[in-house]
């Protein structure tokens, strides 16, 4: 069956992301010249507005930030079977925030500062999303 | 705006019905509306030289509405690509057009067939391009999502709670039953907010706006002209556009926002109260843009009617119902008289400050505010008559 579900498009600044989420890896561009993290990527960093930076490889841990449970599916037949679904944006330990699902908890246990590690889930041979769960030790 | 105070007035407003299927083009919606307002304000569609307007790609450019409504000449059109945010910045531009010389008389306008054409509501294109591909492949794709978390995120901080959010679902639903223009007139209950479906946590289906075809404008000139027109003027005393860093991509993305526990009216309130030479205090009734339940919240903290994270006991209580003490939404606001965009807060604005608002009409009222936007960026007005 197809893949309904809205798939990123990578472009020239962002290719190097979804590349290395195939390979299991969350990488982040990072400014050489002030060591900004830039994400979403961005071709000119907005602290020192280098336009070099190189990729590093995130912990892929952080905490929840904020969160909201879907209940009503949009569009319907695609998210019908999807609901309830939680999507959160997340501060990643490097100081910058990710937007994406948290899974492997009931919705109803999500909690903000909730500890939250990532893994990866293949949706289509191009792509593969990088999603939360709990990182409870 | 300083140099501008009390030197430009909306001396016209018009309005078509608010339906969810208008059967209409968008084109000929707007035109109805900017007919209205130049007849409204006595005038004739010749003494018309300027269009502003915002869509979302759901719209028309402002000169097929010149073209339509025959205007001889116009001289100044500007269509900003932009939500909410921008219903009060097309007004200021408006006035600065005039002040710069580029024009005399200026209708501005939203059109949209918001429910039965293009749904602000519904899904996007199913291929994420740009900064979308950060978040829609996560299933966050719609404004009530969108929102939701920056709702969530006050309850974390504040501890703001659904029997507020409900409070002002209640008390415009309450305002709408007295505006023939209202889409939603049926009273509500505290206990039909708290019943009505969740759709996105913690939004309920009452928190929502309305969906909506139509269109209203407003027609702004100086307010020496104003003065000779057929209605009695209604001065732009201030007014201030405007967010904080990192206003995102476009306007869903806020993922590098600082915090979303507040939004753009914080960064604006400053250049707003300093262009009016006014405060708070002095604001009588404000129309505040209601996309959401909880937008009401932020930018009444945000423009310094109560400290930040009071804002959900700001509303309970009675305070912003039409007999209390900072009656808000007086027409239902977005989420029951209908969604053109903020627009129609600036028409309910000028009605209430002209004394024009039959059964609603609040007594007394010399100063409106109205704002507009609920994210990054927005716009607000100060107006009085």
């Amino acid at each position: 069956m197809s893949y309904a579900k809205p798939l990123p498009v990578a472009d020239v600044e962002t290719q190097p992301f979804w590349q290395a989420c195939r390979d299991g890896k969350l990488m982040l561009p990072r400014c050489t010249n002030c060591g900004h993290c830039r994400f979403p990527p961005t071709f000119y960093c907005a602290k020192c507005n280098s336009a070099e930076h190189e990729w590093i490889e995130s912990t892929g841990r952080g905490r929840v930030f904020s969160w909201i449970v879907v209940r009503h599916p949009v569009p319907r037949e695609v998210y019908a079977t999807d609901v309830p679904y939680v999507v959160s944006l997340i501060d990643l330990d490097e100081g910058v925030r990710i937007v994406s699902n948290i899974v492997s908890v009931e919705p109803e246990k999500v909690t903000a500062g909730m500890p939250v590690r990532v893994i990866f889930r293949t949706v289509t041979p191009e792509i593969t999303l990088p999603l939360f769960e709990p990182a409870w030790q | 705006m300083y140099a501008l105070r009390d030197k430009y007035a909306i001396a016209g407003i018009g309005w078509t019905d608010y339906s969810k299927k208008s059967g209409r083009t968008v084109r000929s919606l707007a035109s109805e509306a900017c007919l209205k307002a130049i007849a409204d304000a006595g005038l004739k569609v010749a003494d018309v030289d300027g269009f502003v307007s915002f869509n979302f790609n759901d719209s028309v450019p402002a000169i097929s509405v010149a073209t339509e409504i025959g205007v001889p000449a116009a001289r100044y059109a500007n269509d900003f690509l932009s939500g909410g945010n921008a219903a009060n910045m097309i007004v200021l531009t408006a006035a600065a057009a005039i002040e710069a010389g580029l024009a005399e008389t200026v209708l501005c306008y939203r059109a949209m067939n918001g429910r039965s054409g293009f749904r602000l509501g519904g899904g996007r294109d199913l291929a994420a391009y740009g900064i979308t591909q950060f978040t829609a492949p996560f299933g966050w794709i719609t404004y009530p999502q969108a929102m939701a978390m920056w709702c969530r995120r006050h309850m974390i901080e504040y501890g703001t709670n659904a029997e507020q959010l409900g409070e002002i679902a209640v008390t415009f639903r309450k305002n709408a039953e007295n505006n023939e223009r209202a889409m939603q007139r049926e009273p509500i209950s505290m206990d039909d907010y708290m019943s009505s479906r969740m759709i996105v946590e913690p939004f309920r289906m009452l928190d929502i706006c309305l969906e909506t075809d139509g269109a209203c404008a407003v027609l702004v000139t100086s307010a020496e002209r104003a003065r000779d027109m057929k209605r009695k003027p209604v001065y732009i005393s201030g007014g201030a556009y405007g967010g904080g860093p990192n206003q995102g991509e476009d306007l869903f993305d806020a993922i590098r926002w600082p915090d979303h526990s507040h939004n753009y009216a914080k960064y604006i309130a400053d250049d707003l109260w300093r262009s009016a030479g006014m405060g708070p205090g002095d604001i009588d009734i404000a129309q505040i843009y209601d996309c959401f339940t909880y937008s009401i919240i932020m930018q009444l903290e945000g423009l310094g009617f109560c400290k930040e994270g009071e804002g959900g006991p700001f509303v309970q209580g009675g305070r912003i119902a039409c007999n209390g003490e900072l009656p808000l939404n007086t027409h239902g606001g977005l989420l029951s008289e209908g969604y053109i965009h903020g627009l129609n807060h600036v028409v309910e604005a000028v009605q209430q400050l002209r004394g024009e608002a039959g059964v609603r009409q609040v007594s007394g009222v010399e100063t409106c505010l109205t704002t507009a936007g609920a994210m990054t960026c927005g716009s607000a007005l100060v107006l009085r008559n």
